[in-house]
Formats: structure tokens, C-alpha cells, sequence
């Protein structure tokens, strides 16, 4: 367990940074809110998803956490294209998909596959495991219609099910063995990215790991990329060797699992990593110490300016309302969105952003200052903004 | 560890004691036999973690405490001893007059466990005035107090909101203190946290340990997360199959858990701190039947460690629950002789090789 | 809630338009010449052209639509050839606005056939709902409080007999036996309030009320007993239990507010189908109510009059379903913010 920068070796293969899958950049999502007067005039917008930017890389995962409302599943949505986004990139081997007409998506549905949360409601109760899994490839045309069924008992097979099951219905599977379904479906095609969201939540405990064990051996086997949406730390850091967590719409912090989890730099991350019961807790007795994050997420209807976690940050200050924290990268594979960033307990006094924005201390602007431009890129840059000398380093 | 030495010497007059309890369900497919046989013994302010995946009994044994079971066709024997009165033995009429005073519960979902159609105040007083002779302004006044006291902000205005407009981490507050308001010696609370999220499920745990402290209630948290046990429970019961696989204080269960199903369940969690490259240790092949359980222990055909018990006793003959090598507190349903030795050189270091080295 | 109401108001009212056009045009579209059936069998073409003015039916189908149009703003006056009027003046009839029309055949204002064929109507269906919702929900949760039941399964297996028989059977069997043969209740003769005081008005409701309540009462129960069996499987009935309320209150306040929902709906939309006539039930019993009238208007070819219903019953329906929205937002608090 040693907190180098350099990835521990995992099950996933080594990472080539540089070569990414999927690009997400500046992804925003609006859902309109209606007013309810005689004429429906759309009086606001719900901010789901607010200028969103990440790289998934060939062969690894992205873990993407947060709690309800904080727009995971939503971006989750856009990638495969359930959603169409308000606006910003999504390019998947270099191509945007973002605007891409629902008419044209029929090849991007072959590379990119989704996995649901609800064993249970996400698979059709009135076909066979047979027809659920086979049906991708009856759509596409991929084989011909007499080797669907091989196809589909190679397929059971692989998620360890029992190959001869395929004329049976959903019903008559455990909730394990219908997520196996469900993973099942969403290899039919080959797909090079698979986006799972919240694959597990709804499974219990021992099922839990035999799932996430099925999705390591099925992403070594096929060098699949996964974006995995989840709510449980733990789970998404066994997964995941880079992870994002999200707030309000927002990515506040993005990290290698290491340094995330280790050496947390955001205020809300610090917290929610804090909450986490711990069953070795058990050997000391009581509860930890914790981080209270007071009070509810506010609404994404109205969020808060500036940095949308002030209104329950224990470091905000006035510059946390005036100024937008940037994604600011302050390590090889770190970024953070905070004006105060800085390890648990080691927060600095002043904003570490002040050059960044080309603003004081309390968030005014500084006149001649100008501000580094656009600093919400996907992946990671070599130079980056060193927190203890205060100045642009590389590598 | 008190309570589990005077447990041994005689049948103690504890707050709750569960004797043998036994709950069937018959269906047209046969006897679904849900809990059998669950004894446990609960001191007043202490709290027991039970422990167990769907379908474990873990539920429908706190519903039988709070004799929700009422009405429905299951039957039930055994004891269920509050204060001295054995519950099962009392009239409907008479249950429902303790139920919501002197056993309250709260409930995973606390969205769909209020009524959509009546103010959260509302169902918060409706639950005092069943058992107090009181008007229903003072009643309202006492909801106002214990809103007030669970943490919900501007308690005066929100007392005439309904659940839709709480969010999920006020609904369970709200929840809790409907369950608190006529000050009940014990709560019951199933999975009170697993429908929120990790920053607000602290919230109400910590919540949970300060009202715990103030009303001196026992509580029953119902739960399949071993961390939520670790933080909040004295004592922790493992259930498998409507049996108890596993009792006594938390720390001993966690730090020295002798039963199989136990290991599966703190290996098949990956930790936050655990080391990403182990594999999950999965528990193999699915929870069992109900209404046709295995034979002997119900654990063994998903039992990794079956072999190392001679013969073919696991598949043949059930086994009690009794002490194992750690004292009489400690007690464990499991045929396996030397359970310590396995689990410190076969299970600790796959999930928590740190702990093995500080040895 | 008003920009709502005000929403749905005019959503309804182009409804209607909508539909009194289609009726127009549906009625001309009919290969039978109205004029001919109004003239009857020995009809000389000379009478059956000058019936043919008296009831304006040689125009357009779309003029005439927008004549019943400005008649249900404006007024008209009868017969609708101005030359006819200034030929015999004493025999002009001013109808004045809302005017559904003026049926020749009957020598009265569509309005005038209404107002006197609306209260029996009325009067049926009323007396029908409280019979059937009364005894659709109270035997329908005693069937679900007693599910698996003796009761519940004769109350379910009741119920299914009653809504297999036919309207009519029920009200001949009630007729013929109930009274005629057995003299157990008078014969049923509609009697106004105001001939006969509310006795005599209720009395000779009940037989023909009993038959229309029965056939929807055998609905309701098994619906109901649906809706508070889901009711009751609910997570709040089960917090309601949890604090130790007694059963009637977890019943009457919990569980039934939580099925009702669905109910009022149907009761809504079976309402203000009978108030366009309980047809059967009318024809049994020999009330001259809205479906009498309605069907002795098809049968004669009798187009105010048949426009005039046509737009009542609509207007009934979709006023229906505006009320019906509204309740749902008195029951469910949730549905209100929206």
C-alpha cells in the first residue's frame, strides 16, 4: 500500500496515457423547467450536468462517484446517447457524438454498451435470456440468424451462466444471475466501452463482489473500457485506477486512485470519503471522527455561484462565491476544483487560484492579471500547477 | 461483554430477550420457514447489529418483535420477553397499544414509508395522540419539538410539509421522529440507511447514537453493511437462512469472526483502504431457498471450508450454536474445529494482509 | 392551479367544436335523406323539398354546422328559411342563445326537450352513484380485508355474476318480479319534487337506480377490492401499523385515501356517462330521460336534436374530467406543486 504516484500494477492493463477511448469535454446537460402559468414558457433550467470534461483510456476505467442528483447517471445517459446533451463534446475514437442525429447512432450503439443498475425492471420479463441476449445481434445483422444461438451460449457461458439456460425467462434467475444477463446483453456486440451504472447497488453483498469480479475478468478478456457510475467508494477505487467525483453537475476532483483516496485535495471529497463506514472501526469500537457536511445538496435548479459547495464548505470564503474554481491540474494525474485545495487538515489560508484566475484574495479581479484560459480540458496536461512553490512545473 | 456472561449463568431478566423464536409462512409451495430458532438477549441503551443478506429472516424477525405479523398467516412460537411480557402471548389489542410506545421502528425507504397524502407533521403527531390523550394542537406541538430535535431546520414551518418536499436525509429524520416521540425503550431500525447516501447515512447514524444517548433506548439495527455494525452495534448477530450463524460483541465478530459466512461477507466488500489488487472473495453460488433449505448446515453447499470438517457431518447434521474458542460470549454455528487458525492464515491475509504483518 | 384550469377549459371547449363538426358531417355522410324520413311514408316530392327548407337541411353540412355555432352564441329564430318566417310569423320560434337547435319533429327547442328530459336523468344517475360507490367500496374492502376468505370469495364470485348480466335483465327481473308480480314496490313512475315531494321522488328512483347501481356496484367492488389490496401492501400502511393505530383508522384514513384516487377517477368518467342517459335502464323502466331521447332522435333522423345531445354528453365528459383533476389534486398533495 505505498502512495506512489505510479500505478500499483492492477487488473487492469497499464494504462497509455495519451490514448484515449472516450473524450468527454465541457458535456453540459439542461433539462428545461416549465413554469406553470397559462401559457408552459420554460422559466429555468435544471443543471444536471455543467461543463463536464474527462478521458476514459483504452482498456481501463474511469470511476465516476458522487451522491443522488449530482449528475453521474445523467452523464452516463449522454455517453451512450440516451440523452441528447446541451452542449459540449463527446468524442469516442476521435469522433464527436455528441450531436450525432438519433437516425445515424445505430453504429455507435455497436461500440458503446450500457449496463443498468436494476437487474430486476431492465430486462423484459416476456423474453427469453435467449432472445434478450441475442437481440443486439439480430439488430445489427451481425451474424447470420443461425448462429445467434451459439453465439448466445458462448456469451452465457462467459458471464457463468449456464449456457443451456437460454430459453428460460428472467424470472427464473436470482438478482446475480440477471445482472450476468444484463452484462451478458451488453457484450453481444463487442462493444469497446461499456458505460455501468451503478452495477451493483442493487445486489446483495456476497453477490456484489462475484459481479465486479465478472466485469475485471470480462474487461482483461476483451480490453473493454468501462465508465463506471457508482456511489460506493470502495468499490469504484477496487475498480477503477483513475476516478472522478462529482458535485452539483460538476467534477470537483479527478484523480489516479492513489492520490484520490489517499491524498484527497477537495473539501467535499475529504468528506465524502470520511462518511464511509469502516468495518476495521470495529477492532477500536465507536465512531470515527468525521467530516459533518451540515444540511442538504442544494438544488441544481439554482445553484450556488461561484463554487457550488461553498454553501456547506467549512473553507469557504468570500472569493468561493465570487469566482468559478477551475479544474486546476496540481499533480501528474490530479486535478481539483477548489480555491483552498490542499490536504485533509493542510488547507492553505489564502486561495491557491489567485494567479490562475488573475484574481486577489477576495476574488476581485486583479486589473493587468490575466487570467490562464481554459483550464476545463479532458485528460491530463505534463506541466502542472505546483500547490507548495505556487508555480507552473512539469515533468 | 457483560451481557453475554450473565446470559450464561441464568436466563437474566434483560430488556429483550428473544427465546427460540419461530416464523412459517405457509404457501401453496410448502412451508417457507423465514426465521427458526433466533435467541438473543438485549440490555436497555445497547444496541444489536443484525446482520444477514435478503431472504436471511432478518426483517421478518423484527416485524414478529413488533408483532406486525398480525393478520397475515404466519405462525409464530417462541418468546418474545419486553420488560418482563412475553409479546407473542399478548392480544392483538393489546400489541397494538405497545406498538409505537414501547417498540417503535423505522424503515429503509423513508420515501415510500410515509403516506404521500398527510403532512410530515401531521403523521408525526398522529403517532403521539394514538398513545396520548391529547388535543391535537399539543400534539402538533410535540411533533414541532421533535422535528426540532432530529435537525430539521425551520421545524415550525416544515412540520406542515409532506414527505415529497423533504429530502431523502430529512424524510428518514422525520421518520425517526415518529419513531421516538413516545419515547420507546426500543427502536427497530431496518437498513435505516441504505437508501441514502454515504454523507447523509452519517448523518443519521451519528443522529441515530446521539437520541440513542438521551432516550437510553435499545436499538435493533437491521443492516447488510458490516461498517454501519462496526461503527454503531454492542453486539452483532449474523443470520443466514432465518438462522443465527454468528453471535456476540462486535469487535470479537469483526476482529476474530469464527463462521465461514461471516469471512465471505467481510471478504466479498472491498474497503476503501484495501489493497486494489486482491480479487473480491466472493461468496459462491446463490442465498438458498427457503422452502427448501439445505440439508444439515445451510451454509455448506456455498461453504468453501466444508472439506476441513470430517465426514460428511456439514451436509448431514445441523450444527448448534455454541461457544467456539473465544468464550462463552462468542457463539457460532459451524462444525469447523480450529476456525481461528483458518481464518488468521487463510482469510485475513487476502483481505487485510496490513493486520496479518502487525501480528 | 387557475392557469390549469383556464388550460384545460379551452382545450375542452375546442373539443367540442371539434366534435359538433364531426357529428354534422357524419349525419349528412349517411346514405338516408333525413328529409324524407321527416316527411314520413306518403310523401310527395314537392312536401318533402319544402320539409326539406323548414329543416334547413338543403344547405351545406359546414353552413349549418356554423348556423348551430352562432344559434349557441348568438340565438336563433325558427324555422330557419327567412322566407318561411315572413310566410307565417305566428308560428316563429325564438330560441335564444345557448340554442342546441329546434326539432321539427317535436315542435320544441332542442333546449326545451332537454330541460325537461335532463332532471330524470339526472335524478337516476345520482341516486345510481351513491348507491354504487357506497356499496362498491364498503363491500369491496370488506372483500379485501378478508382476502382468501368465505366472504371475500363469494363477495368476488357475486360480483362477477351480477356485471355478466345485462342491464335490461336486471331491471325486467326487478320490474316484472320486484313489482309487478310480487308487489313489493310500486311501479316506478318518474315523479318531480316538486309533483310529488322527495318520497314519492326517491321511491320511484329506487328500482330503476338499483338496476343501473347493480352492474357498476359489481365493477366497483371488484375494483376497489384491487386498489386497497395494493394499498395495503404499501410501505406507509405498514409505518401506519408500526405506530400502533387501530385497524379501522389505518383502514379509513391510510389505506382507503390511498386507493381512492384511482376510484374518483372512475366514478367521475361513469358519472357523466349516465348523465347522457341511461339508455337501457330508461327504456325498462319507461322514463322519458336524456337516452330515451336520444335514441327516439336516431331513430327519426332528428339532427338538432342529435347535435344537441351529442355536444351535452361531450361537455359532460370533458367537464367530468376537468373535476376529476381537480380532486386529484385535493387527494394527492404531490400532484398540486405540479
Amino acid at each position: 500500500m505505498s502512495a506512489t504516484a505510479e500505478e500499483t500494477p492492477s487488473a487492469a492493463p497499464s494504462t497509455t496515457p495519451g490514448n484515449p477511448i472516450l473524450e468527454v469535454e465541457n458535456l453540459r446537460m439542461y433539462f428545461p423547467v416549465k413554469s406553470s402559468g397559462l401559457v408552459r414558457r420554460t422559466v429555468g433550467h435544471v443543471q444536471a450536468v455543467d461543463g463536464v470534461s474527462f478521458q476514459v483510456e483504452k482498456g481501463t476505467s474511469l470511476g465516476l462517484v458522487g451522491e443522488s442528483g449530482c449528475g453521474k447517471s445523467t452523464t452516463g445517459r449522454m455517453v451512450t446517447r440516451l440523452y441528447q446533451p446541451t452542449g459540449g463534446a463527446i468524442r469516442f475514437e476521435g469522433k464527436d457524438i455528441a450531436q450525432t442525429k438519433p437516425g445515424d447512432l445505430k453504429p455507435i450503439r455497436r461500440e458503446i454498451q450500457m449496463i443498468f443498475q436494476d437487474p430486476y425492471t431492465s430486462l423484459n420479463p416476456r423474453h427469453t435470456v435467449g432472445a434478450i441476449v441475442g437481440a443486439p445481434l439480430a439488430i445489427h445483422k451481425v451474424v447470420p440468424r443461425d448462429k445467434i444461438l451459439p453465439r448466445v451460449q458462448e456469451l452465457l457461458e462467459v458471464v457463468g451462466l449456464n449456457p443451456e439456460h437460454y430459453n428460460r425467462y428472467p424470472h427464473e434467475f436470482s438478482g446475480g444471475q440477471r445482472q450476468r444477463i444484463g452484462i451478458a446483453r451488453s457484450l453481444t456486440l463487442q462493444p469497446k466501452l461499456l458505460v455501468a451504472d451503478e452495477p451493483v447497488s442493487a445486489l446483495d453483498v456476497s453477490i456484489q463482489a462475484q459481479v465486479v469480479n465478472l466485469l475485471q475478468d470480462v474487461q482483461k478478456e476483451f480490453g473493454i473500457s468501462f465508465l463506471f457510475i457508482a456511489h460506493d467508494l470502495a468499490i469504484v477505487r477496487h475498480f477503477c485506477p483513475e476516478v472522478a467525483v462529482m458535485y452539483l453537475g460538476k467534477i470537483v476532483e479527478i484523480a489516479d486512485r492513489d492520490t484520490l483516496y489517499e491524498r484527497p485535495h477537495h473539501p467535499y471529497t475529504q468528506a465524502l470519503l470520511s462518511a464511509v463506514p469502516d468495518v476495521k472501526q470495529a477492532a477500536i469500537g465507536g465512531r470515527r471522527e468525521r467530516i459533518r457536511l451540515q444540511g442538504d445538496v442544494p438544488s441544481p435548479i439554482n445553484p450556488p455561484s461561484g463554487c457550488r459547495f461553498r454553501t456547506r464548505c467549512q473553507f469557504a470564503q468570500e472569493i468561493c462565491a465570487k469566482v468559478e474554481p477551475p479544474l486546476l491540474q496540481i499533480g501528474p494525474r490530479h486535478k481539483v476544483a477548489c480555491h483552498f485545495a490542499g490536504e485533509l487538515g493542510a488547507h492553505p489560508a489564502t486561495p491557491v487560484t489567485m494567479d490562475v484566475c488573475g484574481v486577489d484574495a477576495q476574488g476581485s479581479p486583479v486589473p493587468g492579471a490575466t487570467p490562464v484560459e481554459q483550464l476545463n480540458k479532458p485528460g491530463f496536461d505534463d506541466r502542472w500547477y505546483d500547490l507548495k512553490t505556487q508555480q507552473f512545473t512539469g515533468r | 461483554m457483560d451481557s453475554m456472561a450473565s446470559r450464561a449463568t441464568e436466563p437474566a431478566p434483560s430488556f429483550l430477550s428473544v427465546r427460540d423464536l419461530q416464523v412459517h409462512f405457509p404457501t401453496s409451495d410448502g412451508l417457507v420457514k423465514a426465521v427458526n430458532g433466533l435467541t438473543f438477549d438485549l440490555e436497555a441503551g445497547k444496541t444489536l447489529g443484525i446482520v444477514g443478506e435478503s431472504g436471511s429472516g432478518k426483517s421478518v424477525s423484527s416485524l414478529a418483535i413488533m408483532g406486525l405479523h398480525h393478520g397475515t398467516n404466519a405462525q409464530i412460537s417462541g418468546e418474545i420477553v419486553l420488560e418482563g411480557t412475553d409479546l407473542l402471548g399478548l392480544t392483538p389489542d393489546e400489541m397494538r397499544q405497545r406498538r409505537g410506545r414501547d417498540v417503535a421502528m423505522i424503515f429503509q425507504d423513508p420515501l415510500s414509508a410515509m403516506h404521500p397524502y398527510y403532512t410530515v407533521g401531521n403523521q408525526i403527531a398522529e403517532a403521539y395522540q394514538v398513545h396520548h390523550d391529547v388535543s391535537r394542537g399539543a400534539a402538533k406541538k410535540r411533533a414541532i419539538e421533535m422535528l426540532d430535535r432530529v435537525g430539521i431546520p425551520n421545524a415550525q414551518q416544515r412540520v406542515d410539509d409532506y414527505p415529497h418536499q423533504f429530502s431523502g436525509g430529512m424524510r428518514q429524520r422525520a421518520m425517526i421522529a415518529m419513531g421516538l416521540i413516545n419515547d420507546p425503550g426500543l427502536l427497530i431500525a431496518d437498513e435505516p440507511t441504505t437508501a441514502l447516501d454515504v454523507t447523509v447515512q452519517a448523518q443519521i447514524l451519528d443522529l441515530l447514537q446521539d437520541l440513542q444517548r438521551e432516550f437510553n433506548s435499545a436499538i435493533i439495527i437491521i443492516t447488510h453493511d458490516l461498517g454501519v455494525v462496526a461503527e454503531m452495534a454492542d453486539d452483532v448477530l449474523v443470520m443466514y437462512a432465518g438462522r443465527a450463524v454468528e453471535h456476540g460483541p462486535t469487535n470479537e465478530i469483526l476482529v476474530h469472526p469464527e463462521m465461514p459466512y461471516t469471512w465471505g461477507l467481510l471478504s466479498s466488500v472491498p474497503d476503501v483502504t484495501a489493497d486494489t489488487d486482491a480479487r473480491l472473495i466472493p461468496i459462491p453460488g446463490n442465498p438458498p431457498s427457503l422452502l427448501n433449505p439445505p440439508s444439515g448446515c445451510s451454509f455448506h453447499p456455498r461453504c468453501p471450508h466444508k472439506d476441513k470438517v470430517p465426514g460428511d457431518l456439514c451436509r448431514t447434521t445441523l450444527p448448534d450454536l455454541v461457544p467456539g474458542q473465544r468464550g462463552p460470549g462468542h457463539t457460532k454455528r459451524c462444525h469447523l474445529a480450529d476456525p481461528e487458525s483458518i481464518y488468521q492464515s487463510e482469510i485475513l491475509p487476502e483481505i487485510a494482509p496490513d493486520l496479518v504483518e502487525e501480528r | 392551479m387557475f392557469a390549469f384550469i383556464v388550460r384545460r377549459v379551452i382545450a375542452g371547449v375546442i373539443m367540442l367544436i371539434v366534435m359538433s363538426l364531426v357529428t354534422f358531417l357524419l349525419f349528412f355522410a349517411s346514405p338516408v335523406d333525413p328529409a324524407q324520413f321527416a316527411c314520413g311514408k306518403n310523401c310527395s316530392p314537392a312536401i318533402k323539398e319544402q320539409t326539406r327548407k323548414a329543416l334547413g337541411y338543403q344547405k351545406p353540412a359546414v353552413e349549418q354546422w356554423k348556423d348551430f355555432m352562432v344559434g349557441i352564441f348568438k340565438g336563433r329564430d325558427y324555422p330557419d328559411d327567412p322566407a318561411l318566417r315572413k310566410a307565417a310569423p305566428q308560428l316563429v320560434a325564438h330560441c335564444p342563445a345557448p340554442c342546441f337547435g329546434y326539432s321539427v319533429l317535436n315542435s320544441k327547442t332542442v333546449n326545451e326537450e332537454i330541460k325537461r328530459a335532463f332532471p330524470i336523468t339526472l335524478s337516476l344517475a345520482v341516486f345510481a352513484l351513491i348507491l354504487w360507490l357506497l356499496g362498491g367500496v364498503a363491500l369491496g374492502c370488506i372483500a379485501a380485508l378478508t382476502k382468501g376468505s368465505f366472504i371475500d370469495r363469494g363477495l368476488v364470485g357475486i360480483s362477477l355474476v351480477l356485471y355478466a348480466f345485462p342491464t335490461f335483465f336486471i331491471g325486467l327481473i326487478l320490474l316484472k318480479f320486484v313489482s309487478i308480480k310480487w308487489g313489493l314496490w310500486d311501479k316506478p313512475e318518474y315523479t318531480s319534487i316538486a309533483d310529488g315531494g322527495v318520497f314519492s321522488w326517491l321511491s320511484n328512483l329506487f328500482l330503476p337506480a338499483v338496476t343501473l347501481a347493480v352492474v357498476f356496484m359489481a365493477a366497483y367492488v371488484r375494483m376497489t377490492r384491487a386498489f386497497v389490496l395494493e394499498a395495503m401492501s404499501e410501505d406507509y400502511i405498514r409505518t401506519a401499523n408500526a405506530k400502533g393505530l387501530s385497524k379501522g383508522r389505518v383502514l379509513v384514513k391510510h389505506t382507503l385515501r390511498g386507493a381512492l384516487t384511482p376510484i374518483v377517477t372512475m366514478a367521475g368518467l361513469d358519472f357523466a356517462g349516465l348523465l347522457a342517459g341511461a339508455i337501457i335502464t330508461e327504456y325498462v323502466f319507461n322514463f322519458n330521460g336524456l337516452g330515451k331521447l336520444v335514441v327516439d332522435a336516431n331513430r327519426t333522423y332528428d339532427l338538432p336534436t342529435i347535435i344537441g345531445t351529442v355536444v351535452l354528453a361531450a361537455t359532460f365528459v370533458i367537464v367530468a374530467n376537468i373535476v376529476v383533476d381537480l380532486l386529484y389534486a385535493v387527494i394527492d398533495p404531490r400532484v398540486r406543486v405540479a
